[in-house]
């Protein structure tokens, strides 16, 4: 029975330590969750004393809190649209364009995701120090642009290489100029690129706290704001909004997941209903015959 | 943009790509008639899909112009050209449908009402019920037809296809490429088609121009380039052939007599591609289909006045309509033969000794002084 | 109908001789450069110089600063420094093992193992980054208080006396220990080496651990010859996501650890925003930035995968 039992973990052992490498990825957001409707002694949210659902009837009842809420969507906003718009241009100049100077650009990209935060952090502190500008809101939204910008260049350039040049010579020879062509095939056929490397700037830059410590004077992002209550006492509220955003992420993943597969699912079916409307029709077009092999099978 | 009254002939003078030091093309001038189906053939690197890319405006020239019926369009970007391109693997809009692929072009020129004409684009092309679809749920082969219906849509003076069947398989190219040609009669628009498909290229094409190493090897209709080869590239290329090393004895009456190991041969002097010397080497060639192969003891009742050379059988290939047979001679270490198989000679395996034989009509003289071995390999690759 | 072929090397005939390209054209890629690039340079490239030059000042803030290319910063800061520096490349390191010691069985398993169960997975390695990785790490807090659960199970099973005996807790504590410390960081960071690792593994076609198997190979033997191999990038890319972020964290040495575990992140913080010495800060940051660049460049070439961009 013993000799049965190890071989069967043996032979699992995969299994098993990976669904144990994701209780320890996912327990802190299972204590978060429940500890949102813990009703503490204390001024600190770390030990259970019972159950109560004032912090979610009242999410705003801590004075700030919300205002940094809004405060670190309004800089993720507009990061994101700066990086995505900055990023995505050098993207397309890097796969589609020879140019001088490209070692020292891809360099100027690679850099700032193989330097520690911290270092980023304090040197951008520097500038604005020396430069006596005045840190607050600009500065991290300065800041943040600049750090999800390497971010961006790598999924649109990941996308842009994947995409078949051939697209736009076609676009081009079918009467469509520069702009058209851009506007008509380049963009629509990047935008997942595009999208993917935007939700990853947006992300970065709400959860963002070193680059922000440093760069924020007396402004309160949310993270500052849990930051700084970790030093002061953590209200309730902060898991409430710690679990509402995941909640409201994780349905919206999963019911992309859902209405993407029915679509798949939608698209297979009417595909076979048309195989059979053509298997019965006449054998006029090749239709009934094996389909050939996938386009771009040559190259 | 489109012009039908303007001719739809494609001059190219002088015309040249290099990048860097590497020449794709050199410089060459070529014509193809309005109204033709026009075919570039040649191995991968000889420059026939560049000299396509430059007609379409795709490829700047280094040298050269490009005229368009009578126009020098040479300095035109290629969405002002009136030429379309049927791309390889079709470059279909994957995020439109296949009703806005065809569309596109129409839309690109400003014209508004377009569902009719792509309708009827559709179904010249039988897919009609295809229209809402997106690309990716299409067959190779109806992929295929979209580019072409795409391009059409458009009536360019010229369609430019770059290897359009080189995706699908077999039994569909061959399907396609009787429907391509039934499409170019019914439009009549010059088609220039580029391929390495020599069998493609003569079964399709009006006239065929052989690429080798950038440049236009030989020009002209399909059958008059398989019986008339004037390099041993294209006599390689295009079919088999069996070239033998000679010299040239004589010359009289049209006819010239070279002396190949034991054998005497003669062929017109017509077919040679230089002028033949005495004394001087030549280059003699006949295809595999032309000759004929008889056992060795039934030398004696042959005809008389036919080229002739002993040989050994080396090796034979039976593939249902006809038997390969590779012959071992004295004049050449591997001629090919080809028979029909009619009535099979059992005596005819490997081993035997043979006869062959052929009319010295058949024959042809290339310049000994070219590469013997010039387009073979990629015949293989195109098998 | 005619082929003439201009003799190799004579002139081309008429016609308008070579062309460049339109001027216009040839900028579109530096106009598309530009603003980007500026950004980068202005925030990105300036900033090092300007921290350059602050770690060779001397002064203080009621006087101003003054470049005096005062070196011996760099001297002071390591003399006073190097057990923070040394402690953040020994936490990060034990952090980075960890995570590829839990990540690769993880990544191996939604990549291989997962079946219709793949998506979820995946959702679930990357649900975390949804809420806040500072409320994440607090309840590292909760989950590792001293007489919690966690902490009873660990000690009765004796491995607390085994961490104990490397320096890693103290007593029946892990709160306020380098366990924790390293814990948290392991825990922030395994995200990014899963993810890359499942991108690699994903990539490797199955039929090769069929053809191994063909071949006579063991699994132990396919898993060493063949599939480890074809995830190394994974394994180079995750390690970097994890150790180039964990040596500069020091957000989980101020929220799980003690005086006794501040990292270098800890120091260069507290010299930038409380005690505003600013070259010793911008002397120690530009030390790190030194030592994790030559860390990564020899890495990458040990490694030999340089497409990692």
């Amino acid at each position: 029975m013993l000799r049965l039992s190890t071989t069967w973990i043996r032979r699992n052992l995969v299994v098993i330590t990976g669904l144990l490498t994701l209780a320890y990825l996912v327990l802190p957001n299972i204590i978060v969750m429940v500890f949102s409707f813990n009703k503490p002694a204390g001024r600190f949210n770390y030990s259970w004393r019972e159950f109560s659902t004032h912090a979610w009837q009242d999410p705003c009842g801590v004075s700030g809190m919300c205002d940094a809420l809004g405060l670190s969507l309004w800089i993720a906003l507009w990061a994101t649209t700066g990086a995505t718009a900055l990023g995505s241009m050098i993207a397309f100049a890097l796969v589609r364009y020879r140019f001088r100077a490209r070692g020292a650009v891809n360099s100027l990209i690679f850099l700032p995701m193989a330097m520690p935060e911290v270092v980023m952090a304090a040197s951008l502190l520097t500038l604005f120090l020396n430069l006596g500008a005045e840190l607050g809101p600009t500065t991290i939204l300065i800041a943040h642009t600049v750090f999800c910008l390497s971010f961006v260049v790598v999924a649109v350039k990941a996308r842009v290489m994947s995409m078949d040049p051939r697209l736009e010579e076609a676009a081009k020879d079918l009467y469509a100029g520069p702009v058209q062509t851009f506007l008509r095939v380049t963009l629509p056929i990047a935008a997942p690129g595009i999208a993917a490397g935007a939700m990853l700037a947006f992300a970065l830059s709400f959860d963002d706290f070193i680059i922000t410590n440093f760069n924020s004077g007396n402004t309160v992002t949310f993270p500052m704001f849990v930051w700084g209550s970790a030093q002061r006492g953590t209200p309730v509220q902060v898991n409430v909004i710690g679990t509402a955003v995941f909640a409201l992420a994780v349905i919206v993943v999963v019911a992309g997941q859902i209405i993407s597969g029915r679509r798949r699912k939608s698209a297979r079916s009417t595909e076979r209903h048309a195989h059979r409307a053509a298997a019965r029709s006449a054998v006029r077009s090749t239709e009934g015959r094996p389909a050939g092999p996938v386009p771009g099978g040559t190259r | 943009m489109t012009d039908n009254t303007a001719g739809g002939d494609v001059r190219l003078t002088g015309i040249s790509k290099t990048y860097g030091s590497f020449t794709a093309v050199h410089p060459l001038d070529l014509t193809v008639p309005e109204g033709s189906f026009f075919a570039l053939l040649g191995a991968s690197g000889c420059g026939k899909t560049t000299t396509l890319r430059m007609i379409a405006g795709l490829e700047d020239p280094t040298t050269g112009s490009v005229f368009l019926g009578g126009r020098d369009v040479t300095g035109l970007p290629p969405y002002k050209r009136p030429v379309n391109t049927v791309f390889q693997s079709y470059a279909l809009f994957p995020h439109l449908t296949i009703q806005e692929n065809v569309a596109f072009g129409l839309r690109r020129r400003g014209i508004k009402s377009v569902q009719k004409q792509v309708d009827e684009m559709l179904e010249l092309v039988q897919l009609g019920d295809k229209a809402g679809h997106r690309p990716h749920r299409l067959s190779g082969g109806q992929q295929q037809r979209v580019a072409v219906a795409r391009a059409l849509i458009n009536h360019p003076q010229v369609l430019l296809l770059d290897e359009p069947l080189g995706a699908l398989d077999l039994k569909l190219r061959r399907q396609m490429q009787r429907e391509l040609k039934r499409i170019q009669t019914e439009v009549g628009i010059t088609f220039v088609h580029v391929t390495h498909d020599q069998e493609e290229a003569m079964t399709m094409a009006d006239e065929v121009a052989v690429m080798n190493g950038g440049r236009v090897e030989q020009l002209g209709a399909p059958a008059d380039l398989y019986e008339n080869p004037r390099t041993t590239f294209v006599a390689n290329f295009l079919g088999t052939s069996n070239l033998i090393e000679a010299e040239v004895a004589g010359a009289a009456d049209g006819e010239v007599v070279v002396i190949a190991a034991d054998a005497v041969l003669r062929l017109p002097t017509a077919r040679c591609a230089t002028l033949p010397r005495t004394g001087g080497k030549l280059l003699v060639g006949v295809r595999p289909e032309k000759i004929s192969l008889a056992h060795a003891d039934d030398a004696g009742g042959m005809a008389e006045g036919r080229n002739r050379c002993t040989g050994k059988i080396a090796d034979s290939g039976f593939i249902g309509a006809s038997t390969q047979f590779v012959v071992d001679s004295p004049v050449c270490p591997e001629l090919e033969v080809y028979v029909q198989n009619v009535e099979r000679d059992p005596r005819l395996v490997p081993g035997a000794e043979v006869v062959l034989h052929w009319n010295p009509e058949h024959t042809f003289g290339l310049d000994a002084a070219m590469d013997i071995d010039a387009g073979t390999e990629t015949v293989e690759e195109t098998a | 109908m005619t082929v003439t072929e201009a003799p190799p090397g004579s002139p081309a005939p008429a016609g308008p001789l070579p062309r460049k390209q339109p001027v216009r054209r040839k900028l579109v890629p530096y106009w598309l450069l530009l603003p980007g690039i500026l950004w980068l340079l202005v925030f990105f490239a300036l900033p090092l110089v300007y921290q350059a030059s602050t770690s060779v000042q001397t002064g203080s803030l009621e006087e101003g600063f003054e470049v005096t290319w005062h070196f011996r910063t760099y001297r002071d800061a390591l003399g006073e420094y190097y057990p923070q520096f040394l402690r953040s490349v020994l936490y990060a390191g034990t952090a980075t093992t960890l995570c590829l010691l839990l990540g690769y069985p993880l990544a191996y398993l939604i990549a291989f193992k997962a079946g219709r169960w793949r998506n979820l997975l995946l959702v679930l390695v990357i649900a975390p980054f949804f809420t806040s990785f500072l409320i994440r790490t607090l309840a590292w807090k909760t989950i590792l208080a001293d007489g919690g659960p966690v902490v009873d199970v660990l000690s009765t099973i004796g491995f607390l006396d085994i961490t104990g005996r490397l320096g890693m807790t103290e007593g029946n504590r892990v709160l306020a220990t380098p366990l924790a410390v390293v814990t948290g960081l392991t825990y922030n960071f395994l995200p990014f080496m899963i993810l890359p690792l499942y991108t690699s593994l994903e990539r490797i076609d199955p039929r090769l651990h069929e053809a191994a198997g063909d071949l006579y190979a063991k699994p132990s033997t396919v898993f060493r010859k063949v599939t480890f191999p074809l995830s190394m990038p994974g394994v180079v890319s995750g390690t970097l996501l994890t150790f180039i972020p964990a040596s500069g964290d020091y957000v989980n040495a101020e929220l799980l650890g003690s005086t006794g575990t501040r990292m270098v992140g800890n120091v260069i913080q507290s010299q930038f925003l409380r005690v505003l010495d600013y070259p010793t800060a911008a002397a120690l940051s530009f030390i790190l930035m030194a030592v994790v660049l030559i860390v990564v460049t020899v890495y990458i070439r040990r490694a030999g995968t340089e497409d990692l961009v």
